[in-house]
């Protein structure tokens, strides 16, 4: 294995049931940088980005071929530990969603699951995890309160702080802003910004100018297939398909 | 917020300047080698100016992935609108500086049929110009930007001065023309320099009150 | 106005006025029952009618050793009920694959629930008090009683685990939690009230039973309390049925029949009472 690529897909395809909905995807996720995932509704786009987890292993009559590899190695392969996979590859969701718990709980949530009980380096990581996602200032003084209290934008950043405090080193993101407000979206955004420089990101995204904004590659997906895939600012000025082109232009989609 | 993006946006700024420096110094190379009939300089200077070729284009790739990615809006809109205006004319002004390298070539160790005393004077008041154009842009101070329009004035007074001083000297002496038109050329060049920099005045009043003004200096 | 609006709202009020008809129709008979009980009952009710053994072949005295017994055989049918059901429940809703197993284990719940309850007494005779040689006793009646629960409570329990919503599942595993983690921190709590809501309102239905208590160790009369699990009890639902059908002076003693059933209602009640207060307060926990 010589690349370089920290995720990579070699002819996957996913099938629910009687439906294939990945078609023989084959792509290259660079490390420390924010890859976006965009395409119509349908497209597969959130199918694939939960095959980097393993999240789809949920879905009864999902079928898998192909090889999705982490650091090379394939995570679908035999003996591999899917709680351990998970752990590499935090995910996070569309919607936020803090468990019903104390914002301190929820970010802890992650180490207890690991057995770790050292007070100090709990507290650490806590004070940590809400620094790097800009929370710290807005919520240290009410640690034990429900996260259930957060705005919607501040839940979310809880639900990546939650994910950074077991350290992954794939951050998945699930169109993490599609239930947001501007603001709380750029600030979601520039959080992404920052975060490349420690972790990989792949994000889905059904909004085209997010991708814009915050990707340094681009795929597009188009009925279950990748049409194009490359750096976000070819894609987004002179895309080699046709389809792209329509896509991003909006004369689809 | 969009930290990042005003991240970008300070990054093409910086650029801009690195720029009109080296329009600066392209200018004032081209005179002085002129000046000095310097031709290996003057050779210089005329492959120098791929450089300020090549650095338009970077820039110009930026600003258009940066339209294409970040959907600027407003101000921002306006100066990455400004930034592609300003290159333009920054990257002709570096190709008037070739110019004048290149009629430093064509004259070699030939005499000047005048003195140089007037041409330089012009591409001193051009490069203070730029270098005012370019601080008046980095504080988006659209006031100085209109005053050194007023500039351009002087240079092309000096212009119409250093046009009769030569036209006289052909007409005394015919066998002078390709020499002095050699000098024409120059002080038209560095004259539709001085004019480009008003372009630029324009766009920085543009991108300080999104108003766009044709300015009062017209060749 | 438009004759076919009002045409269509006048037929939306009927509509209406017939299906809160129906539902005040239900209030109604409710409260006839309760105002009937309670009206009836209240005069018997004192303190030594609920700390005195009956008296004078149960003509006079108390309930205290029905209380007792039916408090007893409740806390068996608790005890052995809830787990289980919270566990079959657990695995029908989070671990079990669609398939014939799931399939026939769901089928059996549904048929076992719509046993009459009297079969349930019959089961247990077989089972508990002859094969596993428990005798007529607390246990053999509690564990009945928590037979006729069992399909109850894992229902109630599945479709508790139901509301908790799949992102916190989700979540929790793509946190590296694994299943067994996710169900005992996350999915747990959150269904925890509607557990413990449907749990005690199938044993204060089952605390109401007769039929099944009835071999498998209830007394008619007993002139002392049960001193431990193995022996024969009273209970309220059985009282109230000897008192009001069996007993050799019906009419003289039915004040007494009328404060059994008052109190019997109004444990069931508490028990009620319990659940939805119990709900409210886990509730406001989770959800804004």
């Amino acid at each position: 294995m010589t690349s370089t690529a920290k995720v990579e897909t070699k002819n996957l395809n996913l099938y629910y049931g009687p439906n294939h909905v990945l078609h023989d995807v084959s792509v290259q996720i660079l490390p420390n940088k924010v890859t976006a995932l965009i395409g119509p509704s349908g497209c597969g786009k959130s199918t694939l980005l939960r095959c980097f987890n393993r999240l789809n292993d949920l879905i009864v009559n999902t079928k898998i071929d192909g090889e999705v590899l982490l650091d090379g190695k394939n995570i679908y392969g035999n003996g591999m530990d899917v709680v351990d996979i998970r752990r590499r590859v935090g995910l996070i969701f569309q919607k936020p969603n803090p468990f019903p718990k104390s914002i301190y709980d929820n970010v802890t949530f992650g180490l207890k699951i690991n057995g770790i009980r050292e007070k100090k380096r709990i507290a650490e990581t806590v004070e940590k995890s809400l620094n790097d996602t800009g929370l710290w200032e807005e919520v240290k003084d009410r640690l034990n309160t429900s996260a259930l209290e957060l705005s919607g934008g501040q839940q979310q950043r809880l639900c990546i702080a939650r994910a950074l405090a077991i350290e992954p080193e794939v951050i998945l993101m699930d169109e993490p802003t599609s239930a947001l407000d501007p603001a709380a979206t750029f600030k979601i955004e520039e959080l992404v910004s920052q975060l490349k420089k420690k972790y990989t990101i792949i994000i889905v995204t059904h909004n085209m100018q997010q991708a814009g904004r915050v990707s340094d590659y681009t795929g597009f997906l188009y009925l279950g297939k990748l049409i194009e895939f490359g750096k976000t600012n070819d894609i987004f000025t002179r895309p080699k398909e046709k389809l792209t082109e329509n896509y991003i232009s909006g004369r689809f989609g | 917020m969009r930290q990042t993006f005003q991240d970008n946006l300070s990054e093409l700024e910086q650029d801009i300047f690195t720029m009109g420096e080296m329009v600066c110094i392209a200018t004032n190379r081209a005179v002085k080698a002129l000046k000095e009939q310097d031709v290996e300089e003057a050779k210089r200077i005329k492959h120098d100016d791929k450089y300020i070729n090549e650095k338009r284009w970077t820039i110009e790739e930026k600003c258009i992935n940066l339209i294409a990615t970040q959907q600027p809006v407003a101000t921002d809109l306006r100066e990455l609108i400004a930034v592609l205006n300003i290159i333009t004319e920054l990257e002709r002004m570096g190709d008037y500086a070739e110019g004048i390298a290149k009629i430093a070539i064509k004259i070699g160790d030939q005499p000047h049929v005048k003195p140089l005393i007037d041409i330089p004077r012009m591409a001193e008041i051009a490069i203070d110009m730029i270098n005012k154009t370019l601080r008046s842009y980095a504080e988006r101070d659209d006031k100085t930007a209109r005053l050194i329009c007023k500039q351009d004035d002087e240079v092309d007074e000096l212009y119409t001065q250093v046009y009769r001083e030569l036209l006289a000297i052909m007409i005394e002496d015919p066998r002078t023309i390709t020499m002095a038109t050699y000098l024409l050329w120059t002080s038209h060049n560095i004259e539709r320099i001085a004019d480009r920099v008003t372009n630029i005045c324009e766009r920085i009043i543009f991108l300080v009150t999104g108003e766009i003004e044709e300015n009062v200096s017209k060749y | 106005m438009d004759s076919k609006v009002k045409k269509r709202q006048l037929q939306q009020y009927i509509g209406f006025g017939i299906l809160g008809a129906c539902a005040l129709f239900v209030v109604i008979i409710l409260f006839i029952i309760l105002y009937d009980i309670a009206v009836k009952g209240i005069s018997t009710i004192s303190w030594s009618f609920l700390s005195e053994p009956p008296r004078a072949g149960m003509t006079e005295g108390g309930i205290l050793p029905a209380i007792i017994g039916t408090f007893f055989v409740t806390i068996i049918t608790a005890v052995f009920s809830v787990p289980i059901g919270v566990g079959a429940a657990i695995y029908l809703s989070e671990y079990a694959q669609e398939g014939w197993l799931t399939r026939w284990i769901r089928a059996s719940i549904r048929n076992l629930a719509g046993v009459p309850s009297i079969v349930y007494g019959l089961f247990g005779v077989a089972l508990f008090v002859n094969t596993m040689s428990l005798g007529a006793s607390i246990l053999s009646a509690g564990l009945t009683l928590g037979l006729l629960t069992l399909p109850w409570i894992i229902t109630t329990a599945e479709e508790a685990f139901q509301t908790v919503p799949k992102a916190y599942r989700e979540g929790s595993l793509a946190l590296g939690a694994t299943p067994w983690q996710t169900i005992r921190r996350n999915v747990l709590p959150y269904a925890f009230p509607g557990i413990l809501t449907g749990a005690i309102l199938g044993i204060s239905r089952a605390a109401g039973e007769t039929a099944p208590i009835l071999f498998t160790g209830v007394a008619f009369f007993l002139p002392q309390l049960p001193g431990s699990l193995t022996d024969q009890f009273m209970a309220l639902p059985y009282h109230l049925y000897i008192m009001s059908t069996q007993h050799h002076a019906i009419e003289a003693v039915r004040p007494l029949a009328y404060g059994t059933a008052l109190v019997l209602i109004i444990l069931v009640f508490l028990l009620n009472l319990t659940a939805i207060i119990l709900r409210y307060r886990l509730r406001k926990k989770y959800v804004r």
